[in-house]
C-alpha cells in the first residue's frame, strides 16, 4: 500500500513540475510561432513537434548522452552549479517536460492563433504596452485551449514510461512512477500490488481526461 | 484639426500589387474618405493610427509629426493619443461593458475588475445609455449597443482624433439611421475631430463637412480642400457596386 502512494506521489510531483515546464517553454514559443514570421518557422514547429512522434526511449537516449557526464553540457552542468541529472526525480521531470512539450505548445500556437489580431490592435491604439496586451488581451483569449493542452500534457507525463526509465531509472521511492512501478511490479509477479497500480493510474487519469473535456476550445461561450 | 497626410506604401499579395499613394492636407473637424472597398482608405485610416507602416512620405496632427519617414520618426501606436473605432468594433470578448470601456484607462499587466467603479467611467456608461448592460459581454449586446460601447471605449481617453472604419457598415438601414444622427450629436457636442471612412455615400452627405473620394489607392480631388458636397454627383460611380454588395 505505501508502495503505490510513493510512486503516486512521486508521480505527480515528476508530472506537476514537467507540465510546468511545458507551460512555460510551449506559450512562449506557440506565443512566438503564432505571431511573429522568419525564415524557417515551418521547420522550427517540426523540430518542436519530434517528441511526439519519436519513440520514448529514442529521446530518452538523447537526453542521456546530452545531460551524462560524458557530455559537455552534462560536465558543465555538475560541474559548475553541482547538479546531477541522471537517475534523480528532477531528471525525470525533464525527460517527461520534453515528451509533453508538443502537447503545450501546439495547443498554445493553435489558441494564439485564434485571437483576433484587431483585438490586439485595438488595445493598442488604447495605449497598452506590447507586454500588457498579452497578458490582458491574448493570454485570457487564448487560456481555454492552452490548458486543453496543458492536461492532456499533465496525463502524458503521468504516463512516461521509455524516456523516465531511460535517464532516472527505477529507483523505488526516488525515481520510479507509478506507470515504472507497475512494471517491476509484473515482472517480480507481485499481482496484487499490480492491480494496486493500475487502478489508481487510471482513476487519475480518468479525472483528468474529464476536465480537459470541460475545457475543450468548443465550450467557449463568450467567444463570438 | 490639422491634418497634414503624404504616405506612399506598396502592397503584394501572390501576383497582385496594390499601390497607395494619398495625399490631402485639411482642417476640417469632419474628414469623410469615401471609396469602394479596395480603393486604399482602410489603409489610409491604419496608417493614421499607426497600425500600418507607409514606405514613405508624413503623417502629421496639428502640431505633432505622427510619422516622417526621412527624418525616422515613427511614433508607437499607443503614443499617438488618437481612437480608432473598428468596423466590427473589436471589443473585447472576454472582458464587460464596464471593463471594456475602462480598458484604456487602466495601465498595468491586469484588466480592470469587473467591480471596479469608476466616475469617468460612469458617465461614460449614462452617456451612452449603457448602464443596464455595465455587466453583460459584449457578446450578448445589440448591434448599437456595441457600437456605442465601441465609442465609448475610444472617447474615454479624451483622444485627438477619432478615426471611425466603416462605422455603420455592421448595423441593419434602420439601426444604421440612428446610428448616424447619434454620432452626429456626439461629435458636434464634443468637439472631437474625426476622420470617417465609408463606401455609403448617405454617410458622406451628413458627416462631410470635407470629402475625400479614394479610387485605386488615391485621392481624386485632391486638391479640393473645401469640397462642397452639393457640388459632388451623389453617387461615385465606384461606389454603386459596393453598395450592391452591402445591402
Amino acid at each position: 500500500m505505501d508502495a503505490t502512494w510513493t510512486a503516486l506521489l512521486l508521480s505527480l510531483k515528476v508530472a506537476g513540475s514537467a507540465t510546468a515546464i511545458s507551460l512555460v517553454t510551449g506559450v512562449a514559443l506557440g506565443f512566438l510561432l503564432a505571431r511573429a514570421r522568419f525564415p524557417g518557422r515551418e521547420l522550427l514547429d517540426t523540430v518542436m513537434t519530434l517528441p511526439m512522434v519519436l519513440p520514448p526511449t529514442v529521446l530518452g537516449y538523447y537526453l542521456l548522452v546530452l545531460l551524462g557526464s560524458r557530455s559537455g553540457f552534462g560536465r558543465w552542468l555538475s560541474e559548475t552549479f553541482g547538479i546531477r541529472l541522471i537517475f534523480t526525480w528532477q531528471g525525470a521531470a525533464i525527460a517527461a517536460a520534453v515528451v509533453t512539450f508538443p502537447l503545450v505548445f501546439k495547443s498554445a500556437r493553435a489558441a494564439f492563433e485564434t485571437v483576433d489580431a484587431q483585438l490586439e490592435q485595438a488595445a493598442r491604439v488604447l495605449g497598452t504596452s506590447e507586454l500588457a496586451i498579452f497578458f490582458r488581451v491574448t493570454l485570457p483569449l487564448a487560456w481555454r485551449g492552452i490548458m486543453a493542452g496543458v492536461l492532456l500534457a499533465f496525463a502524458r507525463a503521468l504516463g512516461e514510461f521509455g524516456a523516465t526509465l531511460m535517464v532516472a531509472g527505477s529507483i523505488p521511492g526516488k525515481t520510479q512512477t507509478l506507470s515504472v512501478a507497475v512494471y517491476e511490479a509484473v515482472q517480480a509477479g507481485q499481482d496484487e500490488l499490480a492491480n494496486m497500480l493500475v487502478l489508481v493510474t487510471s482513476a487519475v487519469c480518468i479525472v483528468l481526461l474529464l476536465s480537459a473535456g470541460r475545457l475543450a476550445p468548443g465550450r467557449i461561450a463568450h467567444q463570438s | 484639426m490639422h491634418l497634414d497626410i503624404d504616405i506612399r506604401k506598396t502592397l503584394r499579395s501572390g501576383k497582385r500589387t496594390f499601390y497607395l499613394d494619398v495625399r490631402f492636407r485639411s482642417t476640417s473637424q469632419r474628414i469623410v474618405l469615401l471609396g469602394a472597398s479596395g480603393s486604399g482608405k482602410s489603409l489610409t485610416l491604419k496608417a493614421i493610427a499607426g497600425l500600418v507602416r507607409p514606405d514613405a512620405g508624413h503623417v502629421k496632427l496639428d502640431d505633432t509629426t505622427l510619422f516622417d519617414a526621412a527624418a525616422g520618426i515613427d511614433l508607437k501606436p499607443q503614443s499617438r493619443n488618437v481612437a480608432y473605432v473598428f468596423q466590427d468594433y473589436a471589443l473585447f470578448p472576454h472582458l464587460s461593458v464596464r471593463q471594456n470601456i475602462a480598458f484604456g484607462l487602466k495601465r498595468g499587466l491586469f484588466n480592470p475588475r469587473a467591480r471596479d467603479h469608476h466616475e469617468v467611467v460612469d458617465y461614460w456608461l449614462e452617456a451612452f445609455r449603457l448602464e443596464a448592460t455595465a455587466h453583460q459581454l459584449p457578446g450578448e449586446l445589440s448591434g448599437g449597443q456595441r457600437q456605442r460601447v465601441a465609442l465609448a471605449r475610444a472617447l474615454i481617453a479624451r483622444p485627438t482624433a477619432l478615426l471611425l472604419d466603416e462605422p455603420f457598415a455592421a448595423l441593419d438601414p434602420e439601426l444604421r439611421r440612428v446610428m448616424r444622427s447619434e454620432l452626429d450629436v456626439l461629435q458636434r457636442r464634443l468637439q472631437v475631430p474625426m476622420v470617417l471612412i465609408t463606401h455609403d455615400p448617405a454617410d458622406a452627405e451628413i458627416f462631410g463637412e470635407n470629402v475625400l473620394r479614394m479610387r485605386d489607392g488615391r485621392i481624386l480631388d485632391e486638391a479640393a480642400d473645401d469640397t462642397n458636397l452639393a457640388a459632388m454627383p451623389a453617387i461615385q460611380p465606384s461606389t454603386d457596386a459596393l453598395q450592391c454588395r452591402a445591402w
